[in-house]
């Protein structure tokens, strides 16, 4: 997973908003066991006021993860308020994998995704659009190639 | 009047002043230029589909080890390959399953690994002869190891195919792909325009012999497919070619989710143009290719038809259903089709492709029939059981508890006052109510979303909806959606003992 998580150190959080445009971001938050029990997302939309989009959570008495898309506008400030909670935070630059070597373009996996982050592009070849993607799964389950996994 | 032979055509592809165009560019030029100057102009027209064809396989010959074996059952990376004919030969099926894996990997992939020359693990077992002492091997083998590797395909190039959709409230899971609840999707199949039997579909040009592309290599048709069925377009071609020469571009093992594993075939056929009513024919477009779009929800072997649909429509990523719009989606890759259709193009511009002329016309009239079943197939009804306690709504989960105390059934359907199921409680459910302390209203407690059978249903499709979901009895509704009885699994593990002549090992577990 790390390989695709790009870890923002403090220093180059800033680039990684410029590189990524004026759309939403998606970010990979890791929760460790100690601080779990406290409502972080909740607690730090309130502070800056920042639309959070919770895509996908898996959390258990142990420990938690969630993809959350960020408002570029908000981004650093909601980084660093999860930082100073002690929350691991990572840029998810690819939330599904697409391998075009195993890919044949037959489209599969177009239908049953319910964000329309599948689609033909004019050839007839595959496209995703990765910011829309929010992990549902249900494109790795329709793949008949194995072509597409979470990063 | 045009009138031209094979011979002349592959003259010209000879001498390099063929003219070959793909069949999606036909379309346009029938259109512009009429069908007598099209086929003054086009000398060929290659067709081409790419898509899953489960009905695919290929014949191994293995070569004789020392000492000898006659191969009894033959295993390729764990997916077994028919080993009954002679010694070392073996047929392994696209759709055959690993033993270790699963549906994730089978006969297709193997197929597969073999093209990419990959080596691939083979055992075997026999019972030991005079002539083939040996009773076992295991050994190492690529696809240039063998003999012979062989492809034969008893059923590929399915002229179109109907369309899956679902309309029940559950996820299926099928060779048709994954299809969402409620009209949640569609699934197709078939290259349209490009679609080889479409473009001849009175098999003027195609039959017996006929030379063709399959999966990267010159293949040969060896005759109508199995299930050939043109008077409703679905006719079919058996086809074979040397899996040695094949690529791994054109060819590719498969898993559909639930349901396991299947070959992708890439297959062209080049269709000379003869005259001007082959290329009328050859004109066709997606918008001329209409097919069935049916409701895979129904387990049953007629499955309903909901509407016909173009392949034009289904191309443009919905269709309508239902008066809503539902999103489509190929199994077989027009990405791909195309790519083949060009490949076939291009061989024959560059000479290394000639036309053969068939020696046999395909037949024009054969029909799929159904299985003939000698042994009736027992329903619901023949089985259920008609007495039952039910439980009215409003009740608490308390009296639901004593209910079934009372009873013999941990599975207490809940009704509403005119006696329509509304959800079901069981024993399972009302343990976890206590233990999570939350069990006052049984309306909370039951699970509302009941999986149920109905009186004319066969039981073999009420044992595949208690084992998909792990429950031990359902309720049986009639068409009002009243409940009239309750089968379990015991009930259907008894009956099928009985059918087998046989007593179950062990009913199935009673846990819900
Ligand atoms: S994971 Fe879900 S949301 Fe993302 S592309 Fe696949 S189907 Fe769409
Ligand atoms: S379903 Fe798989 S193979 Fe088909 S287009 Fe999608 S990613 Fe590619």
């Amino acid at each position: 997973m790390d390989a695709t998580h790009r870890h923002l150190s403090k220093e180059n959080s800033r680039e990684n908003v410029v590189f990524r445009g004026d759309y939403d971001m998606k970010i990979f938050l890791r929760f460790a066991p100690e601080i779990n029990q406290e409502p972080h997302i909740s607690e730090v939309i309130l502070e800056t006021g920042a639309k959070l989009n919770i895509n996908k959570a898996s959390v258990d008495a142990v420990s938690g993860e969630v993809v959350v898309d960020v408002p570029d506008e908000k981004f650093n400030e909601v980084v660093k308020r999860f930082r100073s909670r002690g929350v691991e935070v990572s840029i998810l630059e690819h939330p599904v994998i697409l391998d075009e070597d195993e890919c044949i373009n037959c489209g599969a996996c177009i239908s049953v995704c319910h964000v329309k982050a599948l689609c033909f592009k004019d050839d007839w070849s595959i496209a995703l659009d990765e910011k829309r993607c929010n992990q549902c799964g249900a494109c790795i389950t329709a793949c008949p190639h194995g072509a597409l996994e979470f990063s | 009047m045009v009138e031209k032979t094979v011979q002349e055509i592959n003259q010209k592809i000879k001498d390099g002043s063929v003219h070959v165009v793909t069949a999606e560019q036909m379309t346009g030029i029938v259109e512009e230029l009429g069908p007598e100057d099209a086929a003054r102009e086009v000398d060929v027209v290659t067709t081409g589909t790419f898509g899953a064809m489960c009905s695919s396989g290929a014949f191994l010959n293995f070569g004789h080890s020392d000492p000898p074996i006659k191969m009894q059952r033959v295993w390729l990376n764990d997916v077994e390959a028919y080993g009954g004919i002679a010694a070392v030969d073996a047929y392994i099926g696209a759709t055959q399953l690993s033993e270790s894996r699963g549906m994730e990997y089978g006969g297709g992939h193997v197929i597969e690994d073999l093209v990419a020359r990959k080596s691939v693990h083979i055992r075997a077992v026999a019972y030991g002869t005079d002539c083939y002492p040996r009773k076992n091997i295991e050994t190492e083998i690529t696809i240039d190891d063998l003999n012979q590797a062989i492809m034969l395909n008893p059923r590929n190039a399915y002229q179109r195919y109907n369309v899956a959709t679902n309309s029940s409230d559950r996820t299926l899971y099928t060779y048709m792909g994954t299809l969402l609840p409620n009209y949640g999707n569609a699934t197709y199949s078939g290259a349209g325009v490009l679609s080889p039997l479409y473009n001849d579909p009175d098999f003027e040009t195609i039959g017996r012999g006929s030379k063709i592309f399959l999966c990267g290599a010159p293949s040969y048709i060896i005759g109508e497919g199995t299930q050939h069925e043109p008077q409703n377009d679905f006719a079919t071609i058996m086809v074979t070619g040397d899996l040695k020469e094949m690529s791994r571009e054109f060819l590719r093992g498969a898993a559909f989710h639930g349901y396991g594993a299947t070959l992708y075939v890439g297959l062209g056929i080049p269709i000379p143009i003869l005259n001007e009513n082959i290329a009328k024919k050859t004109g066709i477009s997606d918008a001329d290719i209409i097919t069935n779009v049916l409701d895979y929800s129904s387990p049953r072997r007629s499955r309903p038809t909901l509407r016909k649909v173009s392949y034009e429509e289904l191309k443009s990523g919905t269709i309508e259903l239902d008066g809503k719009e539902v999103r489509t989606s190929p199994l077989s890759s027009f990405f791909m089709a195309r790519k083949v259709a060009s490949t076939l193009k291009h061989w024959i511009e560059q000479g290394n492709f000639m036309l053969s002329q068939p020696m046999e016309k395909l037949p024009t009239d054969t029909v799929f029939g159904p299985m003939k079943q000698t042994k009736e197939t027992p329903l619901v009804k023949d089985v259920m059981s008609r007495k039952m306690i039910t439980i009215r709504q409003g009740k608490s989960v308390e009296d639901a508890a004593k209910l079934i105390m009372r009873g013999q059934s941990t599975h207490l359907p809940v009704t509403s006052e005119d006696d329509r199921l509304i959800g079901i409680i069981t024993a399972w459910d009302i343990s976890k109510a206590v233990a999570q302390g939350k069990y006052d209203k049984l309306d909370r407690t039951m699970t509302r979303r009941v999986i149920t059978a109905t009186l004319d249903e066969p039981i073999d499709v009420t044992a595949r909806k208690l084992e998909k979901h792990n429950i031990s009895a359902l309720p049986v509704i009639d068409k009002d959606g009243k409940v009239i009885g309750m089968i379990t699994s015991d009930d259907i593990s008894r009956l099928i003992a009985k059918r087998n002549g046989c007593h179950p090992q062990a009913p199935l577990e009673g846990k819900q």
